[in-house]
């Protein structure tokens, strides 16, 4: 009991407090900093392969079980374009940071894109693929948006976030058919680039309205946020629309 | 039983499962549950129990956290400064949680996605720091491992009893397979279950019945 006695009365000294503290924080730091290195590529793949699932979603109809890099490498054709709409070569997709670009101007954003290959003719493409960064309630959203040929349909669109409020502004990345209300609206109006904005409110009718969608309850903010991610990435990639636009 | 053979392992003449031992993991099961009875951990147990696999996979990560961290803080008991010991505790259990999140993320990065902040929740959740400072501050490794280890069952078994209500009821399906569909009929889930506030319910329920069963009174 004696002994420890002394043994506690070390352990409050302040040298022995601040030693200690150290010592755990290097040998938790250089633990975590291990795993976090020994992880690292199994993770980098589960992105890479959810992100590739993402694009693949906002157009087909994906199966269980299908495998989604080689349906990947069959349709989709990736490359990444600047502002003017010409196509940078020796920059892959996922080189690009979107974060980090979307915080530049508009005109100097690097823009990746995705076409989908027409399976007869590999000339033309079948659909678009468009990723969008913005910033919504709390944190960064982002997502992809599906356009068919004629570079102006809606085919589809996949949304994801930070940090939505769950059951709230989240319901852009978990609730299907949220998403499913883009579906087969238009973002260009006689040529004008317009966009398609989520309005205030839910249970609202725009069926005949092409250029807006019925809102999400209590997520108003996170909807403005989707909003001005819309307007904001698609007139970044107009004049790469322009150009597809005319060739077809 | 096996005591013969185990109790070369440990230098004190104790059985490894001695009777003691053995309630360390069989009484957080049930008469001092750590959801049910002492009512800690309720905020994951409402959050991530509408399917079966997420919940499956959040008992087992705090299974493995409790565990860990009584094993770790036990070993370290005698050296650990009382004045920080709550910070050296945390600085613990988060090392534990920050690494099974991370072998989320590389092997199930889908329930990963869905667990979200719950994993890293389990640092503050209070079942593992109260087991750190009731129990593994002042015993054993050994009978903090399996402390931990029947806190972190009885914590998983109210999980998945929950989750296996919520999930069936309200989307009649158990570890997403459609169980009504595939017998042939079809059923229109029930939305409530979906919440938090189904969960709710059904926790009331299960500590209703347990404690009915337990004959469990609040004065004792």
């Amino acid at each position: 009991m004696q002994t420890k006695n002394e043994d506690y009365s070390v352990r409050q000294s302040n040298l022995y407090i601040i030693i200690y503290a150290a010592v755990l924080t290097l040998v938790c730091g250089g633990l975590l900093a291990l795993a976090s290195e020994g992880l690292k590529e199994k993770q980098q793949f589960n992105i890479a392969l959810e992100q590739k699932q993402n694009i693949l979603a906002t157009v087909v109809d994906l199966q269980e079980g299908q495998d989604v890099n080689v349906l990947y490498a069959q349709l989709v054709n990736e490359f990444v374009i600047d502002y003017q709409g010409s196509i940078k070569e020796g920059i892959k997709p996922q080189d690009v940071n979107l974060a980090a670009e979307y915080k530049k101007p508009p005109e100097q954003r690097l823009l990746p894109i995705y076409e989908f290959k027409n399976e007869s003719d590999s000339n033309k493409i079948d659909y678009v693929v468009l990723p969008v960064y913005g910033f919504g309630l709390w944190n960064d959203i982002w997502g992809f948006v599906a356009l068919e040929s004629d570079m102006n349909t809606i085919r589809g669109v996949k949304f994801d976030h930070k940090g939505e409020t769950p059951g709230l502004g989240a319901r852009i990345s978990s609730d299907d058919e949220v998403q499913a209300r883009y579906k087969g609206k238009s973002i260009y109006d006689n040529n004008k680039l317009v966009s398609v904005t989520m309005m205030k409110g839910e249970g609202n009718d725009y069926g005949d309205d092409p250029h807006k969608v019925d809102g999400m309850s209590g997520a108003t903010l996170t909807a403005k946020g989707v909003n001005n991610m819309l307007t904001d990435y698609l007139s970044s990639y107009e004049n790469y629309l322009k150009k597809k636009k005319a060739n077809s | 039983m096996s005591e013969s053979v185990e109790t070369l392992v440990e230098k004190k003449s104790e059985p490894l499962f001695s009777k003691k031992n053995k309630k360390l993991i069989t009484n957080p099961l049930d008469i001092d549950n750590p959801i049910t009875v002492q009512v800690l951990g309720i905020c994951s147990a409402l959050a991530v129990t509408t399917q079966m696999k997420p919940a499956f996979i959040m008992a087992l990560s705090l299974l493995v956290v409790t565990a860990c961290s009584n094993v770790a803080i036990s070993v370290m008991r005698n050296a650990i400064p009382q004045r920080i010991r709550i910070i050296v505790q945390l600085a613990v259990v988060s090392l534990w949680v920050t690494l099974v999140n991370e072998l989320l993320k590389a092997y199930v990065y889908d329930v990963s996605k869905q667990l979200a902040v719950f994993v890293g929740l389990i640092i503050t959740n209070c079942i593992v720091m109260g087991r750190l400072e009731a129990f593994a501050m002042s015993n054993k490794p050994w009978p903090s491992f399996l402390d931990g280890l029947g806190n972190g069952l009885g914590y998983g078994l109210i999980l998945m009893a929950v989750a296996f209500f919520r999930e069936i009821l309200g989307s009649g399906a158990l570890f997403g397979f459609k169980i009504f569909e595939a017998v042939g009929f079809h059923y229109q889930g029930n939305g409530l279950m979906l919440l938090p506030a189904g969960a709710c319910i059904i926790v009331g329920i299960v500590i209703w019945v347990q404690r009915s069963i337990n004959g469990y009174r609040e004065s004792h």
